[in-house]
């Protein structure tokens, strides 16, 4: 089991563009989503205008899914200047993949919960850090697609594009310097020197 | 001392790395370092280098003191978390250590111990800022230390010949954000590379020390080529190693292909890192060619 936790409204209204879709991943048997909240915070993004459309939906963490979810909303999402995804990390990855082209940013975090996980065998994954990084990281996960799930960016071991531990995997760090140099995001990349917490339960 | 005084005078700083052995005796190593390191100004001394259990850096800094030499305390994140790094940085104050040099360290499955979990609690970036908190008087958990902090000249490493460059660059920024007062690169054979990196690289006004290996035969060129990150040495240079075969393995080649690339680059960063990787024996030759001797 996951549980998501929303980011600050500050944290949400300060990532948001001023054409903002926002993808809201409701009813999934594996994640406690908090959807009053969430439904409040994205009500509030509509009524200020920051935000044109909510599309409310489900399992966006498989992309064959996402795909036919998304397919009636292309004309909102290709016009839109963000997408806000409210997900499990997964699900934040799988739309950043999606719509690489474009800001993703993540509405909530993920963190752990004791019980059964999705074992939906995806391309992306997400270890419930617990503070996801997927706003500063243009939506790729530093912590499960990194060897050493570094969050201060690339470490010297990087060859050709590729991580030093195997040489078939693609480097996290180059791909995020990358994703936000198309985005012309490099600066998010600029924050001060970020310490993961490992206390249990915080 | 520490180098950041040495910098700060305008001093072009030198410096060589020794390797600490499997096993706890140190005669060899000490000796090379009097017999042959006595025209650097510090010592770097490598943490369990390419993730091969040796010997601490700590404990060889501390007997290269004993010997009136200058060392700088390498420390990676691979081993030891934040309380573990901080103790050890606590104890190198204690020994009078004032340089260290922060990095992530490479992975455990690259070295002799593969089964070892690879740790990575904090990273070169958060390491700094970690040695930056303590001499500020407390500890990453906000409590205050006793008596006087420590202070260290704190040194952090980049890349300039990597073929993601701009990442290098990037990742540069922050450590200099995060309190870096001196660099040291990853071994350069392309001088030109490495000029134009650090007309990028002088914007963050840290003063900036070559890094050079000094190469030993074509064989050695080549897995460097194909195995270290950061490292890329042109075909000329393979080929001038395997011209004249004794003359490469007497070890001249490599002192001249050296010494050439110092006399290239000096006038565009502020000191040599010299990886000697056994050939301390070489580096009086090459401070002499390169024209760096009593500097
Ligand atoms: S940074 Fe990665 S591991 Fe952490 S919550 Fe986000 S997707 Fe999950
Ligand atoms: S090479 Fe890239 S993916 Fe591999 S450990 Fe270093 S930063 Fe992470």
């Amino acid at each position: 089991m996951l549980i998501t936790q929303l980011k600050t409204a500050d944290e949400i209204k300060s990532l948001a563009g001023s054409k903002t879709v926002i993808i809201s991943c409701e009813g999934c048997k594996e994640v406690h989503f908090p959807a009053a909240a969430a439904g409040e915070l994205q009500k509030d993004l509509l009524g200020s205008g920051t935000a044109s459309k909510v599309i409310r939906t489900e399992y966006v963490c498989s992309p064959e899914n996402l795909s036919v979810q998304t397919k009636k909303h292309m004309d909102k999402l290709n016009a839109a200047d963000t997408i806000v995804v409210f997900s499990c990390g997964v699900g934040v990855q799988s739309v950043s993949e999606k719509f690489a082209g474009k800001p993703v940013f993540a509405g909530c975090d993920t963190l752990p919960l004791p019980g059964y996980q999705g074992v939906t065998p995806l391309e992306v994954d997400c270890d419930q850090c617990g503070e996801c990084y997927l706003n500063s990281t243009g939506g790729i996960c530093p912590i499960a697609s990194c060897s050493k799930s570094l969050v201060n960016g690339q470490c010297g071991g990087c060859k050709d594009g590729k991580c030093e531990v195997d040489k078939e995997m693609e480097c996290a760090w180059d791909r995020i310097y990358k994703r936000l140099d198309k985005l012309q995001l490099l600066d998010s990349m600029k924050y001060p020197a970020k310490l993961r917490n490992f206390a249990p339960g915080s | 001392m520490r180098i950041s005084e040495l910098f700060a005078r305008g001093e072009f700083v030198l410096t060589a790395e020794v390797g600490p052995p499997k096993g706890f005796h140190l005669d060899h190593l000490l000796h090379e370092a009097e017999e042959f390191l006595q025209d650097v100004h510090a010592i770097n001394v490598t943490d369990c280098q390419s993730s091969v259990m040796r010997l601490s850096s700590l404990a060889t800094c501390k007997a290269l003191k004993d010997k009136g030499l200058n060392s700088i305390f390498q420390l990676t994140c691979r081993d030891r978390n934040r309380i573990a790094l901080q103790s050890d940085l606590l104890s190198a104050a204690f020994f009078g250590i004032d340089n260290m040099l922060a990095l992530t360290g490479d992975h455990t499955v690259m070295g002799d111990t593969k089964q070892a979990k690879p740790v990575f609690d904090l990273d070169s970036v958060s390491l700094l800022h970690c040695v930056k908190t303590l001499e500020s008087g407390v500890d990453l958990a906000g409590n205050e230390l006793d008596g006087e902090p420590p202070k260290f000249a704190k040194g952090a490493v980049v890349s300039p010949c990597s073929d993601s460059v701009d990442v290098q660059l990037a990742k540069m920024e922050r450590k200099v954000e995060a309190g870096a007062e001196y660099f040291q690169t990853q071994a350069v054979y392309d001088s030109e590379k490495f000029i134009r990196f650090m007309e990028k690289a002088k914007q963050f006004k840290v003063p900036v020390q070559l890094g050079v290996i000094i190469p030993k035969n074509a064989g050695m060129a080549n897995f460097m080529n194909n195995n270290i990150a950061g490292v890329s040495i042109p075909p000329e240079i393979i080929e001038e190693l395997k011209a004249d075969k004794e003359k490469t393995k007497a070890g001249v080649t490599g002192v001249e292909i050296t010494a050439r690339i110092i006399k290239e680059c000096k006038d565009h960063c502020q000191g040599v890192h010299i990886m000697a990787l056994g050939w301390e024996s070489k580096v009086p030759a090459l401070l002499e060619q390169a024209g760096l001797k009593g500097s």
